[in-house]
């Protein structure tokens, strides 16, 4: 369990993103099997235990120690597991703040695994008494369901895939088709056998990205301009007899989102935008923040099935039955596309239409004029291009709408004032560096809708790392789309940038941390 | 009961010697339990405190007016008989035994349990006053083996031959103790050491504490640093200073680090639980040592250690003295 332990604390720690990937990498060479499978299906949040509830590690830590103490050290450490962790008292023959090393990882999850929900205080207890403080934070958070070292399952997996030199999006093609402890995933790594095969499975295929649109025109001719519809853009994937849901993260959200599942039963993998139909566009697509409504939800109930009802925008077709069309030209994937869309019930699937203009000053009035909520831009697609992972430079852009926006992340909040004086609703939030340090960029305080506001400060007290007087430090995982009328260098700020009337546009659950914007982008905005 | 001696918010004044323990305003005689700024001041007429310390105070404040006081030797001030017995905090620290109308007073000062190279080990007194510190006094703060945190040190120092590691120590006492403690585990590579610490390492080998090679780190190419431990001031680890190293893992070797987010409060990457006070388990401990009629508690967390006195059947107090400060030195 010391290894482990001492991989979390470390990445907590940690600030580089490099410097997290080493970490990761280093461990999944060195630590024993199975519990680097254990220790991947952790920092990738698939480990399926049943979660023991905080109030009964309360409970547990009330009745060993004097609950006054209890309350002053919870005041001051802040965090529960935390605290128990820390204030553990054990058993007079148990070695003080050691790792007696008689637990392993798997040792840990295989007990976590089997033990009733009833038990299960009791059994914590007793390993409990096994660990060092590292070792007993480690297996709270196990326990609670939620690691939160500020690491994202791409970025694991990232690690993972450097510490036996592979490309990690070979490692995600594969990864849907295995489980932890991914026995199979590292003989292949480690050369005793052949790559898993994910035929057959529904797994993920890297996202075609854009680069934002920086030339002052491009020719029509050789790009096919469409809109870019502000909703979660997202992966089908279908074999036939069984279909799921993946976001730009990788991250399966079939669950999410089941009537677009069931009403998907092709074999085919498609990209798309999944979208809310609201009545105010007379059944066009709403605004995101209907979509928000349904984002993130484990269990999703009738009422928001019928209240915010979700379809699928459809961009591109990746894979049909055997065929793989991403070496295919745009433009054949394209008419492939289309003929595809008879096989769809068109109350979930559509077809995002091609802009029809006949130069690019005609695209630029269209998309001035352009007026539906649920448009956030451009995206202008090489018509030759073929469907390649991640950015590849001139195939595709996106030109997103005035005002400009960035996406960043999340890094202080403040209480407001007023009426706001309860909720922290001033938000500072900040972009990558090259070296992946995240610095401040800016700071907004309107933008939101009350319900958005609620589940930011709730966000914010669930996920602070510190407090300084009346600002909180939070855990920097939460992408807030910012919108801002320029942007200007300036000397008081290290990222040496000033935005000009940032708000909050979008609350973007969906997005991965570590693909918010970068400081180098945006000073080329500056104006 | 005692009503010779007196808690102020600047010191503790023992009336039959006209002395104040520890003043942090200037006093015509001050007795002091050791060198750290928070308990020793300079400016005073007279000053009654270990060699050790008073060496420290003249490294200081350049004044070195005062009576040495050996461990265990005897002085009387008006009536007051008053040893000075040691703390195991830094070097030269000391308890301070006070004696007068047949009741017996100890003021600890700062003080810790555990071995310490640099300095001789807390003898505990019994007596009917203990004025016990607790910086560390919630149960949160239990210290580990001090070798287990070195060995930490040490794989994150061999893992990285390419970094240096930055570990940030106060200056009296916790940077020469890591050196020592360093120098125990089989460390004997050069340490280099900020200008800051130049001169109180030099102190501390004067009184024949062995540090091995150390090295000036100002004016050294960075590559040579490679592999090596650097130990500055914590208050140069985020400095422009630690700019000119090669790469530092910032390490920072203070008992507050057993806590995550003062770690990351500091932009530490590598916390060192390592201090030079009592820990909750140590406070608690030594009042069970000394048996006191009563504790008073000088700084720190008092309330948990007040409520921990109270639930044990002991009598206590918290005094509130001013101008302790507890974060660099952890
Ligand atoms: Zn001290
Ligand atoms: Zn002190």
């Amino acid at each position: 369990m010391r290894q482990f332990s001492q991989l979390l604390d470390s990445l907590v720690y940690t600030r580089s993103r490099n410097g997290k990937l080493a970490l990761i990498a280093a461990y999944m060479r060195d630590a024993p099997d199975p519990d680097r499978g254990w220790a991947l299906a952790a920092l990738t949040g698939n480990l399926d235990l049943k979660a023991v509830k905080a109030s009964a590690i309360s409970e547990m830590i009330r009745a060993r120690t004097d609950p006054v103490l209890y309350e002053m050290s919870r005041d001051y450490v802040g965090d529960l597991a935390e605290t128990v962790a820390l204030l553990w008292p054990k058993g007079e023959e148990q070695p003080a703040e050691l790792d007696d090393g008689s637990l392993s990882l798997s040792a840990v999850i295989d007990r976590l695994h089997s033990v009733s929900r009833a038990a299960a205080p009791d059994a914590l207890a007793q390993m409990m008494d096994h660990l060092d403080a590292s070792g007993r934070f480690a297996l709270l958070k196990l326990a609670t369901g939620g690691l939160r070292v500020g690491i994202s399952a791409r970025l694991a997996k990232t690690g993972f895939a450097h510490a036996f030199n592979l490309d990690v999006d070979d490692v995600e093609q594969v990864w849907h088709a295995l489980a932890p402890p991914y026995t199979a995933l590292f003989d292949w790594a480690e050369g005793r056998s052949a790559r898993p095969d994910p035929e057959g499975t529904p797994y993920f295929r890297p996202f075609m990205l854009a680069h934002p649109l920086e030339a002052d025109s491009v020719d029509l001719n050789d790009y096919a301009a469409e809109w870019k519809w502000d909703g979660i853009r997202i992966q089908i994937v279908g074999t036939g007899t069984e279909t799921r849901l993946y976001s730009r993260a990788g991250d399966d959200i079939s669950g999410s989102f089941p009537e677009i599942a069931q009403a998907f039963a092709g074999h085919a993998v498609l990209d798309g935008e999944l979208l809310v139909k609201g009545d105010t566009q007379g059944g066009e697509a709403a605004s995101f923040n209907a979509l928000q409504q349904r984002l993130g939800r484990k269990a999703v109930t009738a009422k928001m099935m019928t209240d915010y009802p979700a379809f699928v925008r459809l961009y591109d077709l990746l894979i049909e039955g055997e065929d793989d069309l991403r070496t295919l030209p745009w433009t054949d994937r394209r008419a492939r596309l289309e003929a595809y869309m008879a096989l769809l019930p068109p109350d979930r699937f559509d077809l995002s239409a091609l802009i029809d203009a006949p130069d690019f000053e005609a695209l630029a009035d269209i998309r001035a004029g352009a007026r539906d909520a649920a448009i956030e831009g451009v995206m202008l697609k090489r018509r030759d291009s073929p469907y390649v992972a991640g950015r590849k430079a001139a195939l595709w852009y996106k030109w997103k709408r005035d005002p400009l926006t960035a996406d960043c992340v999340m890094m202080y909040a403040q209480r407001g004032h007023g009426k706001r004086s309860s909720f922290y609703s001033d938000y500072t939030f900040g972009c990558w560096t090259e070296d992946g340090e995240l610095l401040p960029v800016g700071k907004a305080y309107s933008g939101f809708t009350d319900e958005e506001l609620k589940w930011l400060d709730r966000f914010v007290r669930q996920n602070t790392l510190n407090r300084f007087g009346p600002v909180r430090e939070v855990e920097k995982t939460l992408v807030l789309e910012v919108a801002f009328d320029s942007i200007h260098g300036s000397k008081r700020h290290k990222s040496g940038l000033a935005m000009r009337f940032p708000r909050i546009a979008r609350i973007r659950k969906d997005k991965p941390a570590a693909e918010a914007d970068r400081i180098e982008g945006l000073k080329r905005l500056v104006s | 009961m005692a009503h010779w001696i007196e808690p102020h918010p600047t010191g503790i004044y023992v009336r039959p010697a006209d002395a104040w323990i520890d003043p942090s305003l200037p006093q015509a005689r001050a007795l002091v339990t050791h060198g750290h700024a928070d308990h020793a001041r300079g400016g005073h007429d007279h000053v009654w405190a270990t060699r050790e310390t008073l060496a420290i105070m003249g490294l200081r404040y350049g004044t070195a007016s005062g009576t040495a006081v050996g461990y265990g030797e005897e002085i009387r001030l008006g009536g007051v008989t008053i040893r000075y017995v040691p703390a195991g905090h830094v070097l030269g620290s000391a308890q301070i035994i006070l004696e007068h109308a047949g009741e017996r007073i100890v003021v600890t000062g700062d003080y810790k349990r555990r071995p310490d190279p640099t300095c001789l080990p807390f003898q505990p007194v019994p007596c009917d006053i203990f004025v016990t510190e607790a910086t560390f006094g919630l149960p949160v703060f239990r210290h580990p083996d001090t070798g287990g945190e070195m060995d930490r040190l040490l794989h994150a120092l061999h893992a990285n031959p390419d970094r240096c590691v930055l570990v940030g120590a106060y200056a009296l006492g916790k940077a020469q103790r890591v050196i020592c403690e360093l120098r125990a585990r089989g460390h004997h590579d050069p340490i280099y050491i900020h200008g800051a610490l130049e001169r109180m390492c030099a102190l501390y080998a004067d009184f024949g504490i062995d540090m091995g090679e150390l090295r000036p780190a100002t004016g050294v190419a960075a590559k040579e640093m490679r592999g090596a431990i650097v130990v500055a001031p914590p208050s140069a680890l985020n400095d422009r200073w630690s700019r000119r190293l090669p790469d530092p893992i910032t390490a920072m070797a203070s008992g507050w680090m057993r806590v995550r987010q003062r770690a990351r409060q500091k932009n530490v990457e590598l916390p060192l639980v390592i201090s030079d006070h009592a820990d909750w388990d140590e406070l608690t401990d030594t009042i069970r040592d000394v048996a006191p009629n009563e504790t008073w508690i000088t700084h720190g967390r008092e309330e948990a250690l007040l409520h921990w006195c109270m639930t044990h059947q002991m009598r206590a107090r918290a005094l509130a003295l001013v101008g302790r400060e507890e974060e660099d030195e952890g």
